[in-house]
């Protein structure tokens, strides 16, 4: 046997795809990289030249300036963070209780024929709608306080969740469940062991949807009826022509996004490590 | 004295019209290594399938230790030929799964699994994540697995069908090994003839449409292979060889009786 040629081809294999995987990652970053900054460039070139009034599109020092005032002064009675703040309470708790009743929902659609046929419909109905249409009804219902919107955010994050859950436990790969049943497993533990882990990826991925829809809508909500939050701050600002504030809270509304997206992923590999791995 | 009894046995797909088993009667007792081997489509699977609970019999009993089979239990513990294992576990705690759902205290159960990893030579791997084992790594540990839950009978359904040849060969005799330190019954499945004939005290042959047996056969490899012969010299013994070409042609002549159309 040649066992002294194999291991420098075996290395030669492995080594190449690494490297130019590794190329093509740092490229494809690079390219992100320079798309932003050339985007921020035009910006500035457009302001700085006068080709744009600063009513229509102030240019990125004096939103930056904008920012520092709205982060220490504040704008309309709050400040930055404590629009912020408002905006990110709303969607956690909105979040908090999605997940609370969507993840027991979709594993009862999943798992359960008599559930599947009775919630199915409900969500399948509803979910199509956009928020923005059924937002009169819950200002109607409930009034214009913080109730409504956490519930339109609610609702908007609900359905994501609850049919990625159920699909999910659909899709739980059937030989792992007669695996634990031929270990003495009952329904309850097939649940909990089985089914539930099964299904993470799938939950982390409906988290993920709900979350980006949750966002937009909340925004969304608070161009309409409300008294703080980013989405108040842009639309109050964009009555007055204080377009500096509006395009900072534009930009905010984005970055927040980003964060939460990021932090999603970051989560989603931290507790699914075996997801997409061949097991 | 059986321990595990199949009277008559027939199975049926709902909405079929053809059975996939008829009348298949079968014992296994203690110290036997029953496999059964056959082609695709003979039914094998489901076979194993009825003995382990997971599908219900259209007509016959399944007994274990006199008592009707109903439903998958712990008594009658299964290997997958794909794995099974639960990727969110590390391998001690898929080894020690089945008496964590038993209510084992942890200590227990850790110490029993090291026992089972170690009896499947897989000491060392207890923290391994199950999607950095190889494939013959992960057979051990659902053979570990199904053990450390000391079932009455172990049940195998292809366990080494997805494997490489050479992975293939060290399984088998590690599987005989097993077999003879824990004195479990094993019921096995296969389509490999060679691994049926190495393994098997007593092989029962399946042919096709409706599966049902064809042959039975009372082998002695396997015993071969405990008292100190090589694999290799087993295999390449003539009497191996003679008993493997008559199976062989037995589920050849078995074809083209039940399908002529197909000799073409």
């Amino acid at each position: 046997m040649s066992s002294y040629e194999i291991p420098a081809v075996v290395r030669d294999a492995t080594s190449k795809p690494t490297a130019s995987g590794l190329k093509a990652h740092l490229s494809t970053r690079w390219i992100s990289g320079l798309t932003l900054i050339a985007l921020l460039a035009i910006w500035w070139a457009v302001t700085a030249s006068g080709l744009i009034e600063p009513l229509f599109l102030p240019s990125p020092s004096a939103v930056l300036e904008k920012g520092w005032l709205l982060a220490t002064r504040g704008y309309m009675d709050s400040t930055l963070w404590q629009h912020l703040a408002a905006s990110l309470e709303r969607i956690g708790l909105g979040l908090l209780f999605a997940v609370l009743t969507a993840v027991p929902v979709g594993i009862a659609i999943g798992a359960n024929r008599i559930a599947r046929g009775v919630l199915d419909p409900l969500i399948e109905f509803y979910r199509p709608i956009p928020p923005l249409a059924y937002l009169p009804l819950i200002v109607i219902w409930c009034g214009i306080g913080e109730l409504s919107k956490v519930l339109l955010i609610y609702l908007a994050i609900f359905a994501p969740i609850a049919i990625a859950t159920a699909t999910g436990v659909r899709t739980v790969d059937r030989a792992k469940l007669r695996a634990a049943q031929s270990l003495g497993a009952t329904r309850a533990q097939l649940i909990r062991h089985v089914i539930v882990p099964s299904a993470l990826p799938d939950i982390l991925t409906g988290i993920r949807i709900g979350l980006g829809v949750g966002w937009s809508t909340l925004v969304a909500a608070e161009l309409i009826a409300a008294t703080s939050g980013l989405g108040f701050m842009v639309q109050s600002a964009a009555q007055f022509l204080v377009t500096d504030v509006v395009v900072l809270g534009i930009l905010v509304i984005a970055l927040i996004a980003f964060a939460m997206e990021m932090g999603l992923r970051a989560l989603q590999r931290k507790l699914v490590p075996w997801h997409g791995q061949p097991h | 004295m059986a321990l595990l009894q199949l009277e008559r046995i027939s199975a049926q797909y709902p909405g079929a019209t053809e059975p996939v088993l008829a009348d298949i009667s079968l014992t296994l007792g203690p110290k036997q290594l029953l496999v059964a081997l056959g082609p695709s489509g003979s039914g094998k699977t489901s076979l194993l399938n009825l003995i382990a609970g997971f599908v219900e019999p259209s007509a016959g009993q399944i007994t274990l230790d006199g008592t009707p089979v109903k439903g998958p239990g712990a008594e009658r513990g299964v290997v997958f030929q794909d794995d099974a294992l639960l990727p969110w576990q590390d391998v001690l705690a898929n080894v020690g799964f089945g008496l964590e759902l038993a209510g084992v205290a942890k200590q227990t159960r850790e110490a029993r699994a090291r026992e089972m990893l170690a009896l499947v030579d897989l000491a060392g791997f207890e923290q391994r994540r199950v999607w950095q084992l190889s494939g013959g790594q992960k057979q051990r540990v659902g053979l570990a697995r199904a053990l450390a839950a000391d079932p009455r009978v172990l049940l195998m359904d292809e366990p080494f069908g997805a494997l490489d040849a050479f992975t293939r060969e060290q399984m088998q005799e590690l599987l005989l090994q097993v077999w003879q330190r824990t004195a479990k019954p094993v019921f096995l499945i296969t389509h490999d003839i060679e691994e049926a004939v190495f393994l098997a005290t007593d092989l029962i042959l399946l042919a096709p449409d409706p599966g049902q047996i064809v042959e039975r056969l009372s082998l002695d490899f396997g015993q071969r292979y405990g008292a100190g012969e090589s694999a290799r010299s087993i295999k390449s013994d003539p009497r191996f060889i003679e008993t493997r070409e008559h199976v062989l042609a037995k589920v050849f002549s078995q074809r083209s009786a039940t399908r002529p159309q197909e000799r073409a």
